[in-house]
Order: structure tokens, then C-alpha cells, then sequence
């Protein structure tokens, strides 16, 4: 957050001013907002694969990914704003991604971790779904397989990143603003 | 070119041989692993008697092959293989019978082993083999909108199937 | 199954495939008359990921990261159960350096699987201190691993007639300290858990099966072991000088949760023994065979002589050539007797390779081992039996 209207210190200052220096700033609504989104999101970790593994080695003490907010994580999709798409997706799982993707509430994001989420890993097969792309869209691909602890938190870093320079009205609910 | 080990089965199964003589198409002891080639009707009743004589507790595994691409070939084209384990005389045996190719179908054990349900449920969903009797004959690996049977070599490895509705294939 | 009339009390619910109690895609749906559990069904295959298929389009050491992924929370030991296969059909031994470190992996990779196994149980049953001591542990082990062949998880660490490389240097050393660590984490968590009242009434009874209906279902590994019998393929068909080892195998008799729970336990404590009497005792030598068609020539050679040239190019472009044939390898993985099917039709990728889960045939057997409990205690024995759904659905 950057205070973007700090005016230059004058030579005196009343004692009261010089309290007040300490406890307001100004800044912009969106980057309030956004600030307070990146740092504490609520993950649902839809682990299925080996990442799912991982996941649960980041979220403990070794790495331990409550350093950035993200600790809670919640396994509805009514509670939580950001979905961790861990493991491969096979075709018989992509519906249910879908409908536990549909009923998370704006705003959510979505990472694919691991290459099998983000492209369909090494398994060019009949049963596996080529990525999570066909079917939601996805904000951040996090590759590796398993990407390790340090990977995913990158991930979420860069998650943090993108929110911070996104918008609070997202580009899909401009559009259906802007269709109505 | 089929051969029968009498020696080798009277060792191994004392019995089996004197019961099941002409069921018998050929066995094989190749890297210590033995092998019974049977007849396909004869499945149900050679596993019912390793069960109850031999002392055969655990059906360690059923599963199909296709051998349509293999040199030499084989008499048929599918083979339903079972792992048999005796836990007190730690011996264990594989029965093998070959299936046509047409309607492949066999007996299924699921009432001789619980453990069978599930093995002859992956071997329909993968190969297509029918299992006579079987309570609930379905899909349980693929999806259930899954047109095909993948494990069969014609299937190519990338023939995708979409799932279009989430609706499990199982309910109550 | 009669289906449900107007008149029947009964509520079905689905535990879905996305649901903090199973651990993986395992969907269950239960027919429930207030908290008991009146009938179950179980769908599964919401991982298949096609490993029979893919192994039949990639050559025999490819196949290797694709067992990792089998039972990806020990990965090590589908590594060694599928080249042991391999090694069986091609007739040939590894050399006995290569035999001790396979071990000693599959031991470390046994504990790695108890203590997910033990951590997301307890876990489930909001015990949620376990399970940061034993990923704390698991860490250190991690670390082992990626001392050795460079990934935490997913090692694909064994080659057909080897390993993927020998041990770097101070890796025994290393590995003495942590595992010398190891049993402080285990009596911390067995003080915690194994005369806790919560823990104990809530795991006592619940999920039980007898030994003649486990035997039915084909169970093998602890969960068998749990009921009583003392069925381990480490002792009954010794491999690798397990045989020579000195360790106990561990049963309990009333074949619930809390059996389950004490025999996986007592179990890392055994795999332990069995690392300090390995890494005691570690022989010299080559790890991978000296046989050029079978594993990659020494550099020195490859570069140096036509013969380690021409064994190089001809290893690379057409593979390993085994003989045409099939063979059922099975070892002692942490579930129970993963057992690799192997045929061979003398090219230079498998014609078939078939895996035999340990966890296909316990998880049939989960509707009797539920039926007539509530959905907590369904909970409490799902995270029992370490239902790994990389393994089930392959």
C-alpha cells in the first residue's frame, strides 16, 4: 500500500499534527481492499494427487504457509476464496470441479499446482483431463511434479502479486455489469 | 505347444490333477511362478476345490490380458488370469484361461471369495469380459458415460472421453 | 438393496469426492437412520489415471515414474516392487550393495507412509498436534531422499538392474542421526495418543473385522496384521536378506482402529531396527549390474571404448529386451502385498504390467466394516486403513 498523499513536512508542527502524522494515511479503496484480500486468503484445497501431499507438507511447520494468512483452510466452497486445484483431474472429476468451482463466491481464484492440474502432466491418457483449463479458469499455474513446499508458496506469492494490481470489480462481473 | 507337468502339479496341488485331468490344457513353471492353463468352464470348480481341499485362503488378484498383439500367438484372445495364495502351506498358483474373442465370459467366484467383486467389476470395465452371475456388473474405474473398453490394445492411449453430467453411477 | 420407501426413516448422504475426510477422491454414499449407518456404497476411480495403459507405451524404465505415483506417499517401494519384477523376468540378481540401499529405502519409505497414515487419522479425529511432529519427522526423511536422488516425493530412484545412482558421501552418517531422532517424535505422539481416553474411546470397536473375513477380502499388510494374523511377506517369502534381519512382526488381535493404529506404530519402530542393522552392515561395491544391456555403461567407458559406445547407443534406442515372458513379483509395501504382474513380448517396452493395489481389496471391504456405526466412527476408520487412491484407482 502506498500512502499516495503524504504532503512534504513543514519546518513546524503543531503537536497535534505531529500525532496525527502517525496515525492516518490516505490510499486508494482498491488497494486497500486488495491488500486485505491477498493477505489473508482461505484456500480449498482439492487435493486428489501427490501435490494434494505436499500441500499438507507446506501448510505444516517446515514451511508453514500461515506466514501469509492463507492457515484457514476451508473445505466448503461457501467459505473459502481461493481454490488449489492439487493432483490430477481425471475426466470422471472434472464435473465435480466444476460444480465446487461454480459455487465459490466472487471473489475466488483459482491455482492449478502441479503440471497434472496445469496441462495434464506426464498422463496422455484416455482418462485424464489435459488440464483444469478446459473446464475453470485459471489465475496462477504453479509447475512441478510435485512442485516442491517453496514452489507452491512462489505460487501464492504470485497470486498475492496479481491481486494486488487487479481491480476490485473483476473483469468478469464488469462484463455482466456492463451486458446488463 | 502345450505341455502338462504332471509331476510338477502332483507336487504342488496333490489332487487337482486326478480331479480336473481333462480341464487341464498345459502348465508352466517359468522363473518358479506356476501356471494352470484351464478351460474356461472350469474355472468356478477348480477354484471352488483349491478353496476347500488345498487350503487356498486369499484371492490375491483377478485380472484380464489381451493377447492380440503378442508373438506367438496365443488360442484365444483374452485370458482372465487368478492369483491364488495359500497362507498355511505358502504356495501359490495362477490359473489362466483364455477367452474368445467375441463374447468373452467366464464364471465370476464372488461368492466363493469377497474379494473377486471388485477384481471381475475392473476386468469388465477394462477388457469387456463378462462375468456370469456377477450381482452388479459396472463400471467402477472409468466413468460411466465411457464408451469402450481402454485396456484392450485396439483402444488408442489418448482416446479421450468427456464427462458431460455429474451424476454418480452408483446411488442408493 | 431395496430401495428407499416413503415410509423409511432413512437420510441418504453422499461424502463426496471433494471432503476433508477422505483423504483423495473416494466418494461414499451412506444410507443413514439417524447417525447410524444403515447401508454404504463406495465409488471409486476418481483417480484413475491409466497406469496399465501408459505402461504398455513406454519403455521398461520409463514405467518407473509412473509407479512412483502409485502410492505417492512412499513412493520408494513401488520403485523397487516393479524393477524387482523387471529383474525377475530378465533372471538376473542385483549386486548386493544395490539390494541393501533398496532397503533401507523401502524402510524409510514404510515409516513415511505410517505417519501420514497416523497423522491424518488423528487429524480427522482432531488430534491436530500429531500430525506437525510427525511432517516435522518427515521433513528430515524428505531430506534423506533428495540427498539421494534429487526429489522429495516422487523419487523414481531404482533403474532395472540398479539404482539411479550410488549414495553421495556422509548419507549413512546422516541418516544414522535422524533415525537415532526418530523414536523421541514416536513416544512423543504414543503419549499423546495411545492411553488418551478421546482417542481410545473413539477408536476401540469401531471398524472391526474378523481375521476370516479379512482373509476373505484378501487383505495383507497391517490392516491383516491388525486382525491377528502374522502374514508378512518380509518373513514368509523373504526378499532382499530380509531374512537375515532381526525384527519382529507386529499383530494385534481385535482388528478395530485402535489395532490398526498400535500395529502401524510398533511397525516404525521395527522398520527402524531394520535401518540401523542395514546401514551397519552396508556392503562395497557397484550398485548397478555389470551387464551393458541391461544398465547404462560408466561413462569412462562410454566415451573410452567402442564396446561402452555401442552398448550406450543400442541401450538408449531399443531398451532392455527381456525374454518373452510373465512373472508376478510381490513385495511388502506399507499397505499390504503390492504385487507387480509383468509380460514381456521381447520388445523394449512392457506388453502388460499389471499392479496389484493392497488398498483395492481392503477398501471393498469398508461397507462391513461400517455398517451398523455412525459417520464419525466411518471417519475414524477410513483414516485406518490408509486408503492411498493413487494406488486404488492407479
Amino acid at each position: 500500500m502506498t500512502p499516495s498523499s503524504i504532503s512534504k513536512q513543514p519546518s513546524v508542527l503543531t503537536p497535534i499534527e505531529a500525532e496525527s502524522r502517525n496515525m492516518a494515511f490516505t490510499t486508494r479503496l482498491e488497494d486497500f481492499i486488495n491488500w486485505s484480500r491477498k493477505n489473508s486468503l482461505w484456500p480449498l484445497p482439492f487435493g486428489t494427487a501427490c501435490c494434494a501431499i505436499e500441500y499438507m507438507a507446506t501448510v505444516s511447520s517446515h514451511y508453514d504457509i500461515s506466514r501469509f494468512g492463507a492457515e484457514v483452510v476451508r473445505f466448503s466452497p461457501r467459505q473459502s476464496d481461493c481454490l488449489l486445484v492439487l493432483g490430477t483431474v481425471v475426466e470422471k472429476m472434472g464435473p465435480i470441479l466444476r460444480e465446487i468451482y461454480d459455487q465459490m463466491l466472487e471473489p475466488k481464484w483459482v491455482i492449478a499446482v502441479g503440471v497434472c492440474a496445469s496441462s495434464g502432466g506426464f498422463y496422455r491418457a484416455y482418462h485424464v483431463m489435459q488440464g483444469i483449463d478446459e473446464i475453470v479458469p485459471v489465475d496462477v499455474y504453479v509447475p512441478g511434479c510435485p512442485p516442491t513446499p517453496e514452489g507452491i508458496i512462489y505460487g501464492m506469492m504470485k497470486l498475492q502479486e496479481k491481486i494486488t494490481k487487479g481491480g476490485i470489480v473483476r473483469a468478469r462481473d464488469r462484463y455482466k455489469l456492463n451486458r446488463k | 505347444m502345450p505341455e502338462i507337468d504332471t509331476n510338477l502339479i502332483e507336487n504342488k496341488l496333490p489332487g487337482f490333477l486326478k480331479e480336473f485331468s481333462t480341464e487341464i490344457v498345459s502348465t508352466q513353471d517359468y522363473r518358479g511362478d506356476l501356471t494352470v492353463v484351464l478351460s474356461s468352464g472350469a474355472v468356478r470348480k477348480a477354484i471352488a476345490f483349491l478353496k476347500m481341499h488345498l487350503k487356498f485362503e486369499v484371492l490375491m488378484d483377478v485380472f484380464a490380458m489381451d493377447y492380440s498383439k503378442f508373438e506367438p500367438g496365443t488360442p484365444e484372445r483374452f485370458a482372465v488370469i487368478y492369483n491364488l495364495f495359500s497362507l498355511s502351506k505358502k504356495r501359490r498358483v495362477r490359473l489362466k484361461v483364455f477367452l474368445k474373442e467375441e463374447n468373452p465370459e467366464v464364471d465370476s467366484v464372488y461368492d466363493l471369495y469377497a474379494s473377486a467383486n471388485w477384481f471381475e467389476r475392473e476386468a469388465w470395465d477394462l477388457f469387456g469380459i463378462q462375468f456370469k452371475g456377477h450381482p452388479h456388473l459396472t463400471r467402477i474405474l472409468c466413468h460411466n458415460e465411457f464408451e469402450g473398453h481402454p485396456l484392450r490394445k485396439d483402444y488408442p492411449s489418448d482416446g479421450y472421453q468427456q464427462l458431460r453430467r455429474a451424476s454418480p453411477s452408483v446411488g442408493l | 438393496m431395496q430401495s428407499v420407501q416413503p415410509s423409511d426413516n432413512f437420510l441418504q448422504l453422499n461424502l463426496g469426492p471433494s471432503h476433508p475426510a477422505t483423504h483423495g477422491t473416494l466418494r461414499i454414499f451412506v444410507k443413514l437412520e439417524g447417525e447410524i449407518i444403515r447401508d454404504m456404497k463406495l465409488e471409486i476411480g476418481y483417480l484413475h489415471r491409466c497406469f496399465e495403459k501408459m505402461a504398455e507405451t513406454h519403455s521398461w524404465n520409463q514405467v518407473i515414474p509412473f509407479t512412483d505415483r502409485l502410492n505417492y506417499v512412499s513412493a520408494m517401494m513401488n520403485n523397487v516392487g516393479y524393477v524387482m519384477a523387471v529383474e525377475k523376468l530378465l533372471g538376473i540378481e542385483v549386486t548386493k550393495r544395490c539390494q541393501r540401499i533398496r532397503v533401507i529405502m523401502a524402510e524409510l519409505s514404510r515409516i513415511i507412509d505410517h505417519l501420514v497414515c497416523i497423522g491424518a487419522n488423528a487429524v480427522d479425529l482432531g488430534a491436530l498436534t500429531c500430525f506437525w511432529y510427525f511432517f516435522r519427522e518427515r521433513e528430515n526423511i524428505y531430506d534423506l531422499f533428495e540427498a539421494a536422488c534429487g526429489a522429495r516425493l516422487t523419487t523414481s530412484y531404482t533403474r532395472v538392474g540398479g539404482l539411479m545412482a550410488d549414495l553421495p558421501e556422509g548419507w549413512v552418517e546422516w541418516c544414522r542421526k535422524i533415525i537415532n531422532n526418530l523414536p523421541r517424535t514416536l513416544d512423543d505422539v504414543e503419549g499423546l495418543l495411545t492411553t488418551n481416553r478421546i482417542w481410545m474411546d473413539r477408536t476401540r470397536g469401531i471398524g472391526a473385522i474378523s481375521e476370516a473375513r479379512a482373509l476373505e477380502y484378501g487383505f495383507t499388510g497391517p490392516c491383516l496384521r491388525a486382525t491377528g494374523n502374522s502374514y508378512d511377506v518380509r518373513k514368509t517369502h523373504p526378499y532382499y536378506d530380509y531374512d537375515k534381519f532381526d525384527f519382529k512382526v507386529v499383530t494385534e488381535t481385535a482388528g478395530d482402529t485402535y489395532a490398526r493404529y498400535l500395529v502401524r506404530m510398533a511397525e516404525m519402530r521395527e522398520s527402524l531396527k531394520i535401518i540401523q542393522q542395514a546401514l551397519s552392515d552396508l556392503p562395497e561395491g557397484p550398485v548397478n549390474v555389470n551387464d551393458w544391456s541391461i544398465t547404462l555403461p560408466p561413462k569412462e567407458e562410454v566415451y573410452g571404448s567402442i564396446e561402452g559406445l555401442m552398448a550406450h547407443f543400442k541401450l538408449i534406442m531399443h531398451g532392455i529386451k527381456p525374454p518373452k515372458g510373465e512373472v508376478y513379483s510381490y513385495t511388502e509395501a506399507a499397505n499390504g502385498e503390492l504385487g507387480f504382474f509383468v509380460v514381456s513380448d521381447g520388445e523394449g517396452r512392457p506388453y502388460r504390467v499389471r499392479c496389484r493395489p493392497p488398498c483395492f481389496a481392503i477398501y471393498q471391504a469398508f461397507p462391513e466394516m461400517c455398517i451398523g456405526q455412525t459417520v464419525s466412527d466411518a471417519v475414524a476408520t477410513l483414516g485406518s486403513i490408509n486408503i492411498v487412491a493413487g494406488e486404488l484407482d492407479r
